[in-house]
Order: C-alpha cells, then sequence, then structure tokens
C-alpha cells in the first residue's frame, strides 16, 4: 500500500512539469504533450482518492478524462498540422496573429 | 317664439340636408368640375334642385299646419358655454328655403348661357354653390353663432363672386368695399351676439327669445342687443348709411347680383330682424330707431334710382329701397312681422326675375346703359315680356306680388299710428312706380338707340325668367287676405292674425302707383339726350353724387385712415413693434450663443473626454494582447494560483 502523500506529491511534480510544458515550449507538438502530462497528474490524484475513499467515482472520472484527452489531442494534432500547412511551422511563438 | 315643438317632425328632421347638398356641391365642383362634361354645372343645379324639391317638403309640412322643430348637437363645450350646431325650421326657415332654392336653381341654369365662355366658369359655380349653402346655413341656424359663420361665408362668397372678373381694378374695387362695408355692420353684430349670450348664458335663439319673451333680460340690455344686432343688418342689408356699397357692386356679373339682392346676402340682414324679433319687439326705442333708418333708407335709395343711367344700378337702389320696406315693416312690430318677411318673399321673385332680364339685356346689347338701348320689345319679347312682369310688381301694379306685400306693409303703417312712416312708404311707392316706369320705356320703348343686333336669349337664360316671371305674378295671393292669407299661418309671430283686406288703402297705394307710372310715362315715352330730370337743377346734381355719401367717406374715412391713421400705424409698427421683435431677437441670439458656448466646452468636453480616456487607457491595456498564446497560459495559470490562494485563505 503506497501512501497517499508520496503519490499526491509524484502528481503534484506531474502537473508542474506539464505547466512548465505549456509555458515553455516552443513546439506545439511538446505543448500538446505537456498538456497530456497534466490531464494524467489529474488522473493520478482521482485514482489515489479513489482508493482511499473506496469509492469507484473518482476511476470512473479518470477513464472520462482519459477518453477526452484523446479526443482532444487528436483535434490538437489536426490543428497544429493545418498550421504547418499554411505557415511552415509549428513554433508557438510565431502563431501571434491574434494582437494588438 | 313658438315653444312648443311639432309632435311629429318628420321631414323637417332632414332639414339640415339642403343646407349640405350646396356645400356638397362646392367640394365636388372644386375638386372634379373640371374634369365633368359640364364643367361642373351639374353638381349644383343637381343639388339645388334636390334641394328645392326637399325645401317645398318642408314648406308643405306648415301647410299642412305643422309645427316648428328644433334639434342641436353639441359641438364644443366652452367652460360653462355650450357651441351647438343645430337645426331651427319653423314657417319662415320653410319660406326662405323655397325662395332661396328656386332663385339660385334659376340663377344656375341662366348662368350657364351667361357665364357660357367665361375663363374661370367652373369656379364660378363653386362659388354660387357655396353662396347658396351658406346662406341656407345662415336660414338654419338654430344658434347665432352658426347663423354667424352662415352671415360670414355668405360676405366672403359675395366678395370673392362681385369680384369674379378681378382683373379690372374696378370690380376688385368693388369686391373690397363690398366686403369692409358690410364688415363694418358685422362688428357691431358680433357685440350684439356677446350682449344675448352674457344677458342669457346661450346662443341658442330658441331659448333667447323665451327669455327676452318672458322678461328675463333687462329692457335696457334688449335694447342694446336690438340695436347692435340692427347694426348688423344695417351693413348685410345695406340700410342707410352703410348702403354704398349695394350699387358698386354690380361689377359683379349679373346672376350674381340676382342672387346677391333676391335671396342671399342682402335679405340676410331682414331675416336676422326677423328670426330675432323676441329681441326687437319688447325694445321700443330700438325699433323706433329701425324705423327710423328704413325710413330714410327707403325714400333716399327711390330717389337716386330715378336718375340711373345703369339700368343695373337701378335696381340696386330700388333693391335698398325695398330691403327698407321691409324692414320698416318690421319696425311696425308684432302686426308688422308679418307683412315684413311677406314682402321679402315676393320681393327675391321679381328681384332675381329683373336682375336675369336685366341681364338678358345686357348679354344682347353689351352694355348696361339705358341710353344705348331703347325699342327691345320686338327683338327680345321675352325678356320683355318678362321685365314687365317684374316692373309691374315692384311699382305695386295688382294683382301682381308686389303689390299685396308692399299694400299690407303700407297699410299696416296707417293701421298701427306710424304716420310719419306711413307718408314716407306712400311717397317712396309713387317714386318706386315712377323709376321702374321710367327703365323699362328707356329699355324697350322708343328706337334702339345702341350698336348692332339684339337678339333673344337662349332658351337656358329665357326659361328661368318665365320660371320667375311666374313665380312674381302668383306668389302675392299667398297672401292675399281674399284667398285666407295662409302666409300668415306660416310666417307669424305670435297668435295668427288675419287683417282684413282694406280697399281704401289698396285703392290709395294703387293711387300712388298710377301717379308714378303716369310721371313716368308724360316724361319718358319719347327719348331726349338730355334727362327731363336735370329740370331739377341742384337737386338732381345732388342726386347725380349719390348725396355726396361716397365722397363724405373716402374724404372723412378712408382717406384720413389711409394716409394719416396708416402712416401713424406704420411708425408705430416699425419703431414698437419691430422694436420689442428685434429685441426679442437679439436676446434670443445672445441667448443661443451663450448656450453654443455651453454646449461646445462643457457638454463637448465631457464626451470627448470620456472617449479620451477609454482611448487612453484602451492604447495602454491593448499590449497585453501580444498574441503569444504561452503568455496568455501563464496569465490564466497566474489568476489560477492567485484564485486558488484567496480561496484556501477564506
Amino acid at each position: 500500500m503506497i501512501r497517499l502523500p508520496l503519490v499526491l506529491f509524484f502528481s503534484a511534480a506531474l502537473f508542474s512539469t506539464g505547466v512548465y510544458g505549456v509555458l515553455a515550449r516552443r513546439n506545439a507538438v511538446l505543448v500538446l504533450m505537456s498538456i497530456e502530462l497534466m490531464l494524467n497528474a489529474v488522473n493520478v490524484n482521482l485514482v489515489a482518492f479513489s482508493q482511499l475513499w473506496q469509492h469507484i467515482t473518482g476511476q470512473v472520472f479518470a477513464l472520462f478524462v482519459i477518453a477526452v484527452a484523446a479526443a482532444e489531442v487528436g483535434i490538437g494534432l489536426a490543428i497544429v498540422i493545418l498550421i504547418y500547412r499554411n505557415r511552415e511551422t509549428i513554433s508557438v511563438d510565431e502563431v501571434n496573429l491574434l494582437k494588438w | 317664439m313658438q315653444a312648443e315643438l311639432a309632435a311629429e317632425p318628420g321631414i323637417l328632421q332632414f332639414a339640415w340636408v339642403i343646407v349640405v347638398l350646396p356645400m356638397a356641391s362646392f367640394a365636388l365642383i372644386v375638386f372634379f368640375g373640371k374634369r365633368m362634361p359640364w364643367k361642373g354645372v351639374e353638381f349644383g343645379v343637381l343639388a339645388v334642385g334636390a334641394g328645392l324639391v326637399l325645401s317645398l317638403q318642408v314648406l308643405w309640412h306648415f301647410v299642412q299646419g305643422g309645427g316648428p322643430y328644433e334639434k342641436g348637437l353639441t359641438w364644443a363645450p366652452v367652460g360653462p358655454f355650450t357651441l351647438e350646431i343645430g337645426q331651427y325650421v319653423d314657417g319662415l326657415t320653410a319660406v326662405m328655403f323655397v325662395l332661396v332654392c328656386t332663385v339660385s336653381l334659376c340663377v344656375q341654369v341662366y348662368s350657364i348661357g351667361y357665364m357660357h365662355g367665361d375663363t374661370r366658369y367652373t369656379w364660378f359655380f363653386a362659388a354660387l354653390s357655396l353662396f347658396t349653402g351658406s346662406m341656407l346655413n345662415l336660414v338654419v341656424a338654430n344658434n347665432l353663432f352658426q347663423l354667424l359663420v352662415g352671415w360670414e361665408l355668405v360676405g366672403i362668397c359675395s366678395y370673392l363672386l362681385i369680384g369674379h372678373w378681378w382683373e379690372e381694378k374696378i370690380n376688385s374695387d368693388a369686391a373690397i368695399k363690398a366686403f369692409i362695408t358690410t364688415k363694418t355692420g358685422d362688428v357691431p353684430f358680433l357685440f350684439g351676439i356677446f350682449t344675448l349670450v352674457f344677458a342669457t348664458g346661450t346662443s341658442n335663439i330658441a331659448r333667447i327669445s323665451e327669455a327676452a319673451e318672458m322678461g328675463h333680460i333687462s329692457h335696457g340690455l334688449l335694447v342694446v342687443a336690438a340695436l347692435l344686432l340692427f347694426g348688423g343688418a344695417i351693413g348685410k342689408s345695406a340700410q342707410f348709411p352703410l348702403h354704398v356699397w349695394l350699387p358698386d357692386a354690380m361689377q359683379g356679373p349679373t346672376p350674381v347680383s340676382a342672387l346677391i339682392h333676391a335671396a342671399t346676402m342682402v335679405v340676410a340682414g331682414v331675416y336676422l330682424v326677423g328670426r330675432m324679433f323676441a329681441v326687437f319687439s319688447p325694445a321700443g326705442s330700438a325699433m323706433a330707431f329701425v324705423s327710423t333708418i328704413a325710413g330714410i333708407t327707403m325714400l333716399i335709395a327711390a330717389l337716386l334710382a330715378m336718375v340711373q343711367d345703369d339700368i343695373k344700378r337701378v335696381l340696386a337702389y330700388s333693391t335698398v329701397s325695398q330691403l327698407a320696406y321691409m324692414i320698416a315693416g318690421l319696425s311696425l312690430g308684432e302686426r308688422g312681422y308679418t307683412p315684413g318677411l311677406f314682402h321679402m318673399f315676393t320681393h327675391g321673385f321679381f328681384k332675381a326675375l329683373m336682375f336675369l332680364a336685366a341681364g338678358s339685356v345686357i348679354h344682347a346689347v353689351h352694355s348696361s346703359n339705358m341710353s344705348e338701348m331703347g325699342g327691345l320689345r320686338k327683338s327680345m319679347p321675352v325678356t320683355f315680356w318678362t321685365f314687365m312682369i317684374g316692373g309691374g310688381a315692384l311699382a305695386g301694379i295688382p294683382p301682381l306680388a308686389g303689390f299685396w306685400s308692399k299694400d299690407e306693409i303700407i297699410t299696416m303703417a296707417f293701421k298701427t299710428g306710424h304716420y310719419g312712416l306711413w307718408v314716407v312708404t306712400m311717397l317712396t311707392a309713387v317714386v318706386t312706380a315712377f323709376y321702374m316706369t321710367r327703365a323699362m320705356l328707356l329699355t324697350f320703348f322708343g328706337e334702339y338707340r345702341g350698336h348692332g343686333h339684339p337678339h333673344e336669349s337662349p332658351a337656358v337664360m329665357t326659361v328661368p325668367l318665365v320660371v320667375l316671371a311666374a313665380g312674381s305674378a302668383v306668389v302675392g295671393f299667398l297672401g292675399a287676405p281674399q284667398l285666407s292669407a295662409v302666409f300668415a299661418d306660416w310666417v307669424h309671430f305670435g297668435p295668427v292674425e288675419h287683417e282684413p283686406f282694406s280697399y281704401g288703402f289698396a285703392a290709395i297705394s294703387v293711387l300712388g302707383a298710377g301717379l308714378g307710372l303716369y310721371a313716368g310715362y308724360s316724361l319718358y315715352t319719347r327719348w331726349t339726350e338730355r334727362e327731363p330730370l336735370r329740370a331739377l337743377g341742384p337737386g338732381y346734381a345732388l342726386l347725380e353724387n349719390k348725396y355726396y355719401l361716397d365722397d363724405i367717406y373716402l374724404r372723412g374715412i378712408v382717406r384720413p385712415i389711409q394716409y394719416r391713421l396708416s402712416a401713424a400705424v406704420s411708425w408705430f409698427d416699425r419703431t414698437l413693434i419691430d422694436g420689442i421683435v428685434n429685441g426679442v431677437a437679439k436676446l434670443t441670439q445672445g441667448v443661443s450663443g451663450g448656450v453654443h458656448g455651453f454646449d461646445l466646452t462643457v457638454i463637448d468636453g465631457a464626451v470627448n473626454g470620456i472617449a479620451q480616456t477609454a482611448g487612453f487607457t484602451g492604447g495602454i491595456l491593448r499590449y497585453i494582447q501580444s498574441g503569444n498564446v504561452q503568455r496568455y497560459a501563464a496569465f490564466l495559470f497566474a489568476g489560477v494560483v492567485i484564485m486558488a490562494i484567496i480561496i484556501t485563505r477564506i
């Protein structure tokens, strides 16, 4: 039986890594992957608390999140491909039309 | 007036239709007249024809012994006073309906021929319709204000029609003179209405009459009201000293003269006195004044008619004189009521006839001067015979209409003890016969003195003449005592009284007429270049210059007003009124300058300030919108963190 604080620390570290990736990475694909990391940190949390309270809801939610994440990545990658076709780049920095 | 109303008003309820018909015809002619095949004449003739049929039915109601009918609708309540619109139909109204519709119908049919080819043909008929409608409105009115509306409309119509050929200055001058002179009488008339409304609190004629009869109005107030109302009648019915407009009104087309003199306009004054007789009757001193005015007018107008060369002017002065007869009849009191109004009725027929006949003559010889006529009886037989009937009726030859009515007035003047007035009426009767003989001899007998070949007028003009001649010949019998004098049953004041016929008085008046006829015949059988009456010397000059009344009015009233008063008013206008107006304008300008400044600085400043502030703030804040998604995400996370901190602290 793993102790709960350990799991939460792991989840927090994973989420922080994801945040860093989203904010700092230039490559859009890596940004999407970082979002994946954040979602999975949440999943770890949901499963851990489900185990703690001996209640199935957390795990059901985790499954939902996985499904939604899969869809999200699908759409995200499609957008990335379209941007690449139009702009010949996938650097997030250079996609800045929406400004003053 | 008669208080009890008819149990079954029947046709009387629809008497207002008679008034509305010509009014509607006026509108139709104005809007559609020119597009109609007969240029709008059909509307006028149909409307007045239908009106005549209805009028006869209304009269039939009274022939059968029906009572009067009154019905008013509230038009506009003004405080405690209510303005009404309604109808009061009694025997007098019915008789007037018949007279106005008959004369108007004849005049309109006649005008088809007389006005043929006129530039404002359609408009002429529109004005005739309006004229008729206005007079009928005056006649049917159940209250003084509605009567006043008709009264003024009649005035404006006469103005329009007298000035129908306004291209010539003399015509428009005559129209203006007619309008302003009658208006001079309208001012006292209006104040007379105010007096009565003040005294009784209502303008309803029946209620005022009732109040006057019951003695609810003080005697002094009654006298004042009667005198003021009579002021209106002086102007409208062309009595001395305001009679000067009527002869000048001859400048209008002749059918208009016939309409003005016979049925509309001038008889309005007589009708007013008859309608408001309850106010006049108890006011003895006012009646004495009325009587005096009538006596003066009667004689001076008849004398003036003797010296006129213009055939229409002879008839015009004769109208003034005959109107004075009617008013004199009314001024005799209750017993003179029926004779006075009966003369109005008969006079309507023969005066319309004579004007139309004179128009027919003028149409043929292209001149209205009798010195250029003569011998027309052969070339214009119908006109001649109808004119003879009209002239005979006017001169009082029995058994024509004028004899019966005039004789009644003269006899009544004697019977009621007005001996002075009786002498004047007798004298006037002699003079009347004289000038009518003169006019007939100069026009139809002797040798033709004009140019060209006169010929009889077309049937459309002679048929109305014949109709009116028949009327002039027979309507007198309505008042003949031998034939039970039915007219008195329809038109009477107080109880019906049938005066017995006095052969003695009739003989005197016939003798008077015969004297005038003889004098005229002996002077005018042979045409002389020099007017025989010139033998009168200074008297003739006085008559020829119309007693210098026109000159006195011109020098004494018109010119001072024109040159002195208008100059003074003009000065007053330019300095004081304009000063005030300009001052107000300057003040307004100054204020608006101030307002303008306030607007520019404060209001605009506020508006622009707000806009500038928003722009400035936006200019700073826009740099947040970098377009960099990751920066947005950073803000988002920062926000989440801040919110998490706040929430956990709470």
